[in-house]
């Protein structure tokens, strides 16, 4: 009893200290936080389960519908191929002035990476990147792949004739790896010749002697380029290959702009073969490295490649979009395609053109087909809609592949339209391989995304309405017109955008049985993706057509508002 | 109101009607109905008797299966239901939801091809008589029902009908509103010179309304009469039943006086009644008396009358009048309305009393 009272009592002061405290502080929950933070506590468990399970949903919908869409916006812009391949070059071209050819320096860059890319096989993906730009470029790269051997060939010979050293593998490890990697190299000999043949440890990555770069930079450059890449691309060791001609190119550069003195102050090995070569080169017959190219490929001693090569040498490059606007980047700024070039704006206004027509179709046909569904009885009504539905339970090919065998030349229809009469038999119709073909399947196939959200709207809209316009006197048609059809709008607005959306972006009914005239923008797309393989610019494509679709979608919000669609 | 109605100058007849929508049951059994020119005539009825289905029949949406409609002389059937100049107020309103308030007291007289001026003068006519001038602009959903209801009154009237049908209009509302608009509907429909239908559930309102009233039940007008003769003197059952509050008591038919009979009850006791449905000494019956004609006062009760026991069950006091809950003959239900008076006492359960009434009160209908 007194144990009881004497706990009320401290529990009312416990209370009253609560209350005291709201008063002058924040509110105080039962646990004495402030009510504040428990809110949140509680609000943010909630928020923290709901994103929970809407978690996989979220996860799938950011790597399959937004990421590839980044990727996409991504590509259309991006042009790093060329940076890649040709770094070198690409800086040495950066004060080049675009009037004459580029200098010896130039060349002999692109000697360099050319070299390491035709070792690495990676020109030709080159050539056809830029083959999209400049034609011609693409067997350019790859006859060169093949020519590139041989540039700085006198060089080398005519140091090995100096001294046969400059043949040795030796001499050029000496001369340019770091002690450190020769021992862990020589080590992992040791262990791949006691293991035998499967032996897949890595080789220790090559790295340069040091101070070596300041003597020599040009050859200790092309060097660690040919020793890296025979390490990744042949699983070579350096210590048993004799570098490639243009290692020997290198050096006759370096000795040739060194002044003696610079190589006179190096110390370290091969010190005395490096002293005798320099002295020697001043008498080295000399080669034009922009002759030796011109040999290779006429095209290197012209403007056009290195104008190309010098426009496209940034990562990031706005072509891909001016090609798919039927324009181009030239030294002289942006240029209209020569006339015979030009498609992708028609094919634009087609596709745009055709699916309006689609679209328009599907609203005719369809309209009426809600129409009666909605105004039957439900058992007749869901018959009929499974008609309507019927479409989507056969394939997209077999139905496509259908209307070849309807709209041919000596197909079903033309054979009726000449059996009646309508047409002559040498006057037969060509209902496909154009945008006829193209419409009237498209228009078949799409009809049921227009029907389903008109019929639920219309579904909604109560007889009533109707029977109130009659009685107020209202004709047939007065009572549709001014009473059904604007309450059917909304159903109007969602078909339109499912429908128009959906053909825009069409691909396998245009390729089928569109022929030349009737193929849409995403044929040429697909044709980039997996033809040409051309993606920076199928991927400007695609993006200027998802533009395209939001700027129509605006323009739609705009005009008829999207509150205004139902979809049901 | 006195209308009788002959055939010459009827405005509206039905014609032994019949309806069946799915070729099984009809729904409407052999309708006849004469509504003269500027009738108020309301069909009352409980839920699925078949009163929607006359008025769409009378508005053309439906078909009689057999039978004939007639407006004005005419078979409804050959008049198109744009043609027919009948104003509608449906249960729910069918406002225009994509219209505003005067687009859609707009619409009528635009299919009439009324010039724009006469128009808005009509417009503006007709939402003041129910009120609603500021209202035009907006949309039917800014509004609220009562509000809505009034529009649709307004729209059914703009274009000067001669015949405005209304189904259950005031169905949704609450009380107040209900009494406001029913008064404002038979002005209108008085000051006008209209003739309306009217269908509602609700017998107050039918009584209060109208000039006839229509009692259907099970696809057949029941009883046609004036309220008042509705509510006094119901000529079956159903009719006792559904109008008003009404005790009933069965029994036999025990003697025949002309007009007067007697009934004796379940339980042996003896009472007077008016034979209305019956004929024949040994019929059973439901008598029928309406509350508050039953008296326990014997200075109140007519010379000779027969009295009968009843033991005093519940005593409600509700102001105006006190309403005691009585065991009668065996009945738990039985209900006398007494007026709250000076001279009439406060029962307590328990009590027993003798309770009468005037042998006319008490009607002896079909079992
Ligand atoms: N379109 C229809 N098809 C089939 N049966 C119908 C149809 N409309 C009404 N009925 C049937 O006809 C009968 C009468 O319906 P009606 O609508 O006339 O009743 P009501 O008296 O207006 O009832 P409520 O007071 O509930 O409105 C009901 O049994 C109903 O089920
Ligand atoms: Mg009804």
């Amino acid at each position: 009893m007194t144990d009881a009272s004497a706990g009320n009592a401290s529990q009312n002061a416990a209370t009253a200290r609560r209350e005291d405290a709201a008063r002058t502080g924040p509110m105080l929950a039962a646990d004495g936080r402030p009510l504040k933070a428990s809110l949140n506590r509680a609000l943010r468990r909630q928020k923290m389960r709901a994103l929970l399970l809407i978690a996989p949903l979220l996860i799938f919908i950011l790597v399959t519908f937004v990421a590839p869409i980044i990727d996409m916006l991504f590509r259309s812009v991006e042009n790093q191929i060329v940076s890649e391949t040709l770094p070198r070059t690409v800086v040495a071209l950066d004060d080049w002035d675009a009037q004459d050819l580029p200098s010896e320096d130039v060349y002999a860059a692109l000697a360099y990476d050319f070299n390491e890319a035709a070792e690495r096989r990676r020109h030709t993906r080159l050539g056809s990147r830029l083959n999209y730009e400049t034609t011609g470029l693409s067997s350019t790269f790859r006859r060169s792949g093949r020519g590139i051997e041989d540039v700085g060939e006198t060089y080398a010979e005519q140091f090995i004739d100096l001294d046969e050293a400059w043949e040795e593998p030796e001499t050029w490890t000496a001369l340019m790896a770091h002690p450190d990697w020769l021992s862990a190299q020589a080590e992992w000999a040791a262990e791949a010749e006691a293991a035998g043949r499967d032996f897949d440890e890595p080789e220790p990555a090559f790295r340069l002697a040091p101070g070596i770069a300041d003597v020599l930079p040009e050859t200790a450059d092309a060097y660690r380029s040919f020793a890296r890449t025979i390490q990744q691309e042949d699983e070579d060791s350096p210590t048993e290959e004799e570098p490639w001609n243009t290692v020997y190119l290198a050096l006759y550069r370096d000795l040739a702009a060194q002044p003696a003195s610079a190589v006179a102050a190096y110390f370290g090995p091969i010190a005395a073969e490096l002293a005798a070569a320099d002295a020697a080169v001043d008498g080295f017959e000399t080669v034009s490295l922009r002759e030796v190219f011109g040999e290779m490929d006429d095209a290197w001693a012209e403007m056009p490649m290195w104008e190309t090569i010098d426009a496209f040498s940034d990562p990031y490059t706005a072509g891909y979009f001016l090609a798919a606007i039927d324009l181009q980047l030239t030294p002289d700024g942006i240029e209209a395609q020569p006339e015979d070039q030009r498609i992708y704006i028609l094919l634009f206004q087609r596709t745009i053109f055709m699916s309006l027509v689609i679209t328009i179709s599907c609203v005719l046909l369809g309209y009426p087909i809600a129409y009666l569904l909605s105004n039957l009885p439900a058992r007749t009504s869901n018959l009929l809609l499974i008609l309507v539905l019927l479409p989507f339970w056969t394939s997209l090919l077999v139905r496509t592949s259908a209307w070849k065998v309807l709209l041919q030349q000596e197909g079903v229809i033309n054979d009726i339209l000449v059996w009646v009469g309508f047409i002559a038999d040498d006057a037969r119709l060509q209902l496909i391989n154009n945008q006829t073909g193209t419409i009237i399947a498209m228009t078949h196939i799409l009809l049921p995304f227009m029907i389903l959200p008109l019929f639920s709207v219309m579904k909604t809209i109560p007889p009533y309405y109707v029977r109130a316009a009659k009685s107020l006197g209202a004709t047939n048609w007065t009572a549709f017109w001014r009473v059904y059809f604007p309450q059917s709008i909304p159903g109007i607005g969602a078909g339109c955008i499912l429908v128009f959306i959906l053909s825009i972006g069409y691909y396998i009914t245009p390729e089928l049985v569109g022929g030349r005239t009737g193929t849409f923008i995403s044929n040429r797309i697909a044709f980039h993706i997996s033809e040409s393989l051309n993606w920076g610019l199928a991927a400007a494509l695609g993006s200027i057509l998802l533009a395209l679709v939001l700027v129509l979608y605006w323009i739609y919000d705009r005009m008829v508002g999207i509150d205004n669609v139902k979809l049901g | 109101m006195g209308l009788t109605s002959n055939a010459q100058d009827a405005f509206v007849t039905f014609d032994r009607v019949q309806k069946s929508y799915d070729g099984e049951t009809l729904v409407v059994k052999d309708l006849n109905l004469q509504i003269g020119k500027g009738e108020f005539l309301t069909m009352l009825g409980p839920s699925g008797s078949g009163k929607t289905t006359c008025l769409m029949m009378l508005a053309g949406f439906e078909t009689a299966t057999h039978g004939e409609i007639t407006l004005d002389g005419r078979p409804i059937n050959n008049i198109p239901p744009h043609k027919r100049g009948i104003g509608m107020v449906f249960q729910n309103y069918a406002l225009f939801p994509h219209m505003t308030v005067a687009e859609n007291l707009s619409f009528p007289l635009e299919v009439r091809k009324i010039g724009k001026s006469d128009r808005e003068a009509k417009i503006k006519r007709a939402l003041d008589m129910v009120q609603m001038g500021s209202f035009a602009g907006r949309r039917p959903s800014q509004l609220s029902g009562g509000q809505q209801q009034r529009i649709a009154l307004a729209r059914a009237l703009v274009f000067e009908p001669e015949l405005v049908l209304m189904d259950e209009p005031l169905g949704a509302l609450d009380k107040q509103l209900r009494e406001t608009l029913q008064f404002e509907i038979t002005n209108l429909a008085h000051e006008l010179g209209i003739t309306v239908v009217y269908v509602t559930h609700d017998q107050t309102e039918a009584l209060t309304m109208s000039d006839r009233v229509a009692v259907f039940d099970d696809g057949r007008i029941q009883q046609l009469d004036a309220p008042d003769t509705l509510y006094e003197e119901p000529k079956n059952s159903f009719v006792a039943q559904f109008i008003g509050e009404n005790n009933t008591l069965t029994g036999v038919v025990s003697k025949m006086k002309g007009a007067t009979c007697e009934v004796r009850l379940d339980d042996g006791e003896i009472i007077d009644a008016v034979p209305v449905n019956v004929s024949q000494v040994g019929e059973r019956t439901q008598v029928s008396i309406r509350p508050e004609r039953v008296e326990y006062n014997p200075e109140r009760l007519t010379e000779g009358a027969h009295t009968i026991h009843a033991e005093v069950l519940e005593f409600i006091y509700m102001g105006d009048i006190y309403r005691t809950r009585l065991r009668v003959a065996g009945h738990d239900t039985f209900v006398m309305k007494t007026r709250n008076a000076p001279d009439q006492r406060r029962l307590t359960p328990g009590e027993k009393i003798e309770i009468g009434w005037r042998p006319q009160d008490c009607r002896a209908l079909d079992a």
